[in-house]
């Protein structure tokens, strides 16, 4: 039982995080194309933005002005390197993110260091909200799981509700339709580009101090943040998020579970001390986003709920 | 009646000349080349580095197989590269103990062991290639990359097959001897590595002249009209699937006799990024693209880390700017260079020439200068940069203004002459 | 073309001292093989500047028998390849000794590439200095006549560890999460029969393996600690693996002891920063505040001054002064006469007498173990915070058995 609430607890933190990062990749991916790799450079660079503002104004103020930081680089981007190379075609793109991914991570080590800084989680959330089972779980959590909330459901109302949201919703879909609809495709790209790396900077204030900011963060989640976008769909909002909680609560699952493979075929004679034998649920976690990856777009290559295939 | 059409249609077929000059020569001039480098008498480190160089030409011309000609976007070639190697590893250990104990390894000369490698890595090819090659474009892509985390990860669980992090190490010096080299100095690997560097060349030129290759082309630029002539394009893919991969493990074979270790690093998506950059940088349009692109990227991985520890921004700024200003690649450069001097040399096309490079050169210098200094500031021990006998410190403000002067110039000049060249075609 | 930082700081260590030394002496050349750049560039740039500084010192004190050493950095971007490309970089340029650390399986690539070198090009040997891999193998099965290792092996830490661990009586039962690789299963296999064998009474209560590097959120396998009632942890973990861990652990208000190999590895105190205090142990063979002398204290001083970074390793002094003692006693760069020196020698250290031992070329030093605290004289990067000795573990009690059979050449 209580392994279960555990693991449903930490998947959704989990999940949410994810979700915010892939909610702007979804975006631009499904309007513009653009699978971009360079995307969990940004929710790096939100989380050295949030630990240098955070110095002098304090977290609060960071946690408006980094992602608006990061939207800005993120629209520069877009307008002096993405739009330049549109042309070429979706590889040229997709390589071009892949270079800008190495060369963020090495200005991030110039300007902030090769180690990890001190980016703490801020003092008035730092203490824990009550005990289950023992263990004690942190105030901060809670407050990840409340700002990615807002930030689901803000960008719902954006959507849903307002001339904008049904633009962009339109280009989701039929970006051909709307440019000949008289509308200024290149400035929603910048926008959406932009916005989309505004969210991937929030993750990364509010997910930098509460994992460990450092250059390689954005290395080692990038991949992670692709499946959640192939396995959700493309142009859907509400399959990424679906993606990212089955993907947090899988991870967390197959943590809690010990079991190896000696036990689980037990039938089929495994050597528990054998390389087969021996491999533990536990320690295929990680594993599992990928396999998810691979089968879904070998069986349902338009994902979970995508509006089409890619 | 008289028959016309034998008058009237001129004969199309390129000459036997022009042949002989765009398909076989080079391959002879390549050829010469390597026999002519060890008159040279290269120390050992120009050996190691070449012999890397060799490697990393079949890989990138095998990866290119993938992307310049069938326009499949792969992040995970290292895969079949790491298969064909460790085919390859163990095949070199066997005759190990062949040649103590018998058996049929014994006959198995070291320096036929890329055969082995090829075999592997095409059979990983045939095996990885069924499910994926299916699909084409991003979602290739996509499950290239799921793959080759998934199969990286495993390398490090499977110990007794890829040797844990640690990988099976070998000895080259065992078994029957070919062409009378040993394999154990380094000039003589030297041979090894030409001969199937070569080899790997030749065979891969020639496989873009057979109908698979050309239609491989033809699924690249237009899948669907493929599909109306009646084949299909996914069996297409999938047979040029398998020889990219069978070529991947010649030059992992070609690594493991060359290293004599074979890691699950080699797995990874690391060196499939790398081969990526090699092909692309080198230009993915062109045959011989990949082998310029494999020398420079081989070249700056091991000798560039000697002048900066900020290579690899210099590498990715390199390849975010071939990217924007020359998808092309090196190759394409060369091209253009080469038929702007043969076709339309006046003093108004040197002069802008002169410009351009001018321009350029102005940007690279202030953009190293102004790297070089935030890496030193950086590191914070009060170390000076000293280009060419200057004493440009980052603790004073005039170096950055030198450095942001001359990129400024530079971007500027660039600016200006593109806008005077757009100026001119409209 | 600029010249390399590298390349610069050894030359001005050279010149520096370069005055009192003889003209015409020939120069001792020691190629530093680790990574220089990328993910792993921190750790390989750190144990260079030790080498540079304690070829400074050993300089200014007129060089090995008269020699000047110096320090030649060579990236090999932790990849077993590249490696042995810079490696005959480094013989080409006259390097006959190879200093090299991180990562056991980039030292078992040069391990062995350095036997097949020395065996094929006799009169022109290579010695290995081996700074901080830690695989046993390197000085058993795969142990060869010209490889020294100046750090404790993982089981002979897990000795010293273990040792400890006997004499705490409130420990009784103990969880163990090491990385999924080769020295991740290493530190299990080591911490389950040791443990089994000294403290038969301690229940183990959980062993977990996990990637390395692919974990954003230890919370799950700190429950699971929790949940199994785990009075200590042991982890192998190391970098932001090592951090993750306890950031989750103090997060979720697991205060347990963390008895850890690396928890003091470079950058590791900043990211846990205070959620380590009182938690963390590590066991090495030095922190700045085991109790010294003068003339250690001033060494210290002398680097933190010139590099801004925490010294860390003070074992590759120990390997460069023994270098220098065998070389002193030979006179000449007669290679297999040196590491026939550097067998079995002693040497004095600032924390106690160290000897190389004969039959497998391991330094068999003593060990501290220490516990991340903020009551100390000096701190580590700069957080305020640094690490305070619990127990000394003898340079004896980590002397294990050994398979290595040498081979030695006549």
């Amino acid at each position: 039982m209580e392994t279960v609430v555990f693991a449903l607890l930490n998947g959704l933190i989990y999940g949410l995080l994810l979700f915010m990062l892939s909610s702007g990749l979804t975006l631009i991916f499904s309007m513009m194309g653009v699978l971009n790799m360079a995307h969990a450079s940004f929710y790096m660079l939100g989380a050295y933005f949030a630990f240098t503002l955070g110095q002098s104004t304090g977290f609060w103020f960071a946690l408006f002005l980094a992602p608006i930081c990061v939207g800005a680089v993120g629209a520069c981007v877009e307008r002096w390197g993405l739009r330049r190379i549109h042309a070429g075609g979706h590889v040229g793109e997709l390589l071009f993110t892949f270079g800008l991914a190495y060369v963020i991570e090495e200005l991030v080590k110039i300007i902030w260091g090769k180690f990890a800084v001190a980016y703490e989680v801020p003092a008035e959330l730092n203490f824990s909200l009550f005990e289950l089972y023992g263990a004690q779980y942190p105030a901060y959590r809670m407050f990840m799981l409340l700002v990615s909330i807002t930030m689901l459901a803000g960008l719902w109302y954006l959507l849903k509700r307002t001339r904008i949201g049904l633009i962009i919703q339109a280009s989701l879909t039929h970006p051909h339709m709307v440019s000949h609809l008289g509308h200024n495709v290149p400035r929603i790209f910048m926008l959406v580009f932009a916005a989309g790396c505004a969210l991937a900077g929030l993750s990364g204030v509010i997910g930098g101090n509460y994992l460990v900011t450092e250059p390689s963060m954005a290395f080692s989640i990038g991949p992670i943040v692709f499946v959640v976008v192939v396995v959700g769909g493309m142009g859907s909002l509400a399959g990424a998020f679906v993606a990212s909680l089955l993907i947090g609560f899988l991870q967390t699952f197959a943590i809690s579970i010990d079991a190896n493979f000696a036990e689980i075929f037990s039938f089929a004679g495994l050597n528990p001390e054998g390389d087969l034998g021996r491999i533990t649920i536990s320690s295929l976690a990680p594993m599992l986003p990928f396999m998810l990856l691979v089968l879904m777009l070998m069986l349902r290559p338009r994902g979970l709920m995508g509006e089409r295939e890619f | 009646m008289t028959d016309y059409s034998v008058d009237l249609v001129p004969d199309l077929a390129p000459s036997s000349q022009y042949k002989f000059a765009t398909r076989v020569l080079p391959l002879l001039l390549m050829a010469l080349l390597l026999l002519v480098i060890p008159l040279l008498e290269p120390s050992r480190t120009s050996l190691s580095l070449l012999n890397a160089v060799g490697i990393n030409i079949v890989f990138a011309l095998s990866y290119n197989m993938l992307l310049g000609q069938a326009g499949m976007l792969s992040f995970g070639h290292a895969v079949y590269f790491g298969f064909g190697g460790y085919a390859a590893m163990h095949a070199m250990n066997w005759i190990e103990t062949a040649s103590y104990d018998g058996g049929v390894w014994a006959a198995f000369p070291v320096f036929a062991l890329p055969l082995v490698g090829f075999a592997g890595g095409a059979a990983a090819g045939a095996v990885i290639g069924w499910p994926s090659c299916r699909r084409a474009g991003v979602p290739f892509a996509m499950i290239s990359l799921g793959l080759a985390e998934l199969i990286a990860a495993a390398g490090l669980m499977f110990v007794g097959l890829f040797g844990g992090e640690e990988g099976i190490t070998g000895d080259r010096m065992n078994g029957v001897e070919a062409f009378g080299l040993s394999l154990g100095p380094i000039g003589e690997v030297y041979w090894f590595i030409a001969f199937w560097a070569f080899a790997g060349t030749a065979l891969m030129y020639a496989f873009t002249r057979t109908p698979l290759g050309k239609l491989a082309q033809a699924v690249r630029d237009n899948p669907e009209r493929v599909q109306f002539v009646g084949y299909n394009p996914n069996k297409v893919r999938y047979l040029v699937f398998i020889a990219a991969g069978g070529f991947a493990g010649l030059a992992g074979g070609m690594s493991a006799v060359n290293y004599e270790i074979f890691t699950p690093e080699s797995l990874s998506v690391i060196p499939s990024g790398l081969v990526l950059l090699m092909a692309y940088i080198g230009g993915a349009r062109y045959f011989a693209g990949p082998i310029l692109g494999a020398i420079m990227l081989t070249y700056m991985q091991s000798n560039f880390s000697d002048y900066s520890e900020a290579w690899l921004l210099y590498l990715g700024l390199l390849f975010i700017g071939m990217i924007m200003f020359a998808p092309r690649g090196l190759a394409g450069l060369l091209l253009s260079a080469v038929s702007g001097i043969q076709h339309s040399l006046t003093v108004k096309s040197l002069l802008r020439w002169g410009a351009y490079c001018t321009a350029g050169l102005l940007v690279v210098v202030g953009g190293v200068t102004l790297i070089e200094l935030a890496v030193r500031r950086s590191n914070g021990f009060g170390e000076v940069f000293e280009p060419f006998g200057l004493h440009l410190s980052p603790e004073q403000v005039l170096p950055w203004m030198y450095g942001g002067v001359l990129l400024a110039a530079g971007v500027g000049l660039l600016t200006a002459l593109h806008k005077v060249g757009e100026g001119e075609s409209k | 073309m600029p010249k390399g930082i590298v390349w610069k700081i050894s030359l001005s260590a050279f010149l520096l001292s370069g005055s009192l030394l003889s003209a015409e002496a020939e120069t001792i050349k020691i190629g530093y093989i680790d990574p220089l750049s990328g993910p792993f560039g921190t750790a390989g740039d750190g144990g260079l500047k030790h080498f540079l500084h304690a070829a400074s010192e050993i300089n200014s004190s007129g060089g090995m028998a008269g020699m000047p050493v110096e320090i030649v950095g060579f990236d090999n971007k932790i990849n077993p390849k590249e490696s042995l490309i810079q490696l005959q970089k480094a013989i080409d340029q006259g390097v006959r000794f190879i200093a090299q650390g991180n990562g056991s399986s980039v030292a078992s690539a040069l391990t062995d590439a350095i036997a097949k070198h020395n065996k094929r090009n006799p009169g022109d040997e290579l010695i290995f200095l081996n700074y901080a891999a830690v695989d046993p193998a390197l000085t058993n099965a795969k142990c060869n006549y010209w490889h020294f290792r100046f750090d404790s092996h993982v089981d002979m830490k897990m000795a010293g560890l273990t040792d400890w661990l006997r004499d705490q009586k409130d420990i009784k039962s103990v969880y163990i999460l090491a990385q999924d690789y080769s020295f991740g299963r290493a530190f299990t296999a080591a911490a389950k029969s040791m443990i089994t064998e000294k403290r038969p009474d301690i229940q183990i209560v959980g062993t977990a393996l996990h990637p390395v590097a692919k974990i954003k959120d230890f919370t799950p396998y700190v429950q699971k600690m929790i949940n199994a009632k785990a009075d200590a942890v042991l982890t192998g973990n190391w970098s932001t693996d090592m951090s993750l861990l306890v950031k989750a652990a103090n997060a979720s208000g697991h205060n347990v002891p963390y008895l850890t190999f690396y928890g003091g590895g470079l950058g590791a105190p900043t990211a846990m920063g205070e959620s380590a205090l009182g938690l963390v142990k590590q066991i090495t063979e030095f922190h700045e505040n085991i109790e010294t002398s003068e003339k250690q204290l001033a060494r210290m001083n002398g680097f933190e001054d010139t590099y801004h970074l925490d010294m860390f390793y003070q074992r590759v002094y120990t390997a460069m002064h023994m270098l220098d003692k065998a070389v002193e006693a030979v006179g000449s760069l007669d290679i297999p006469k040196i590491a026939g020196e550097l067998e079995g020698m002693t040497y004095e250290s600032p924390y106690g007498e160290v000897t190389m031992r004969a039959e497998d070329h391991q330094l068999l030093q003593p060990l501290y173990i220490s516990t991340f605290s903020d009551d100390v004289e000096r701190d580590v990067e700069n957080t305020g915070f640094g690490f305070k000795t619990d127990a000394l573990i003898s340079a004896a009690a980590t002397a294990l058995p050994t398979t290595c059979k040498m081979r030695r050449p006549s």
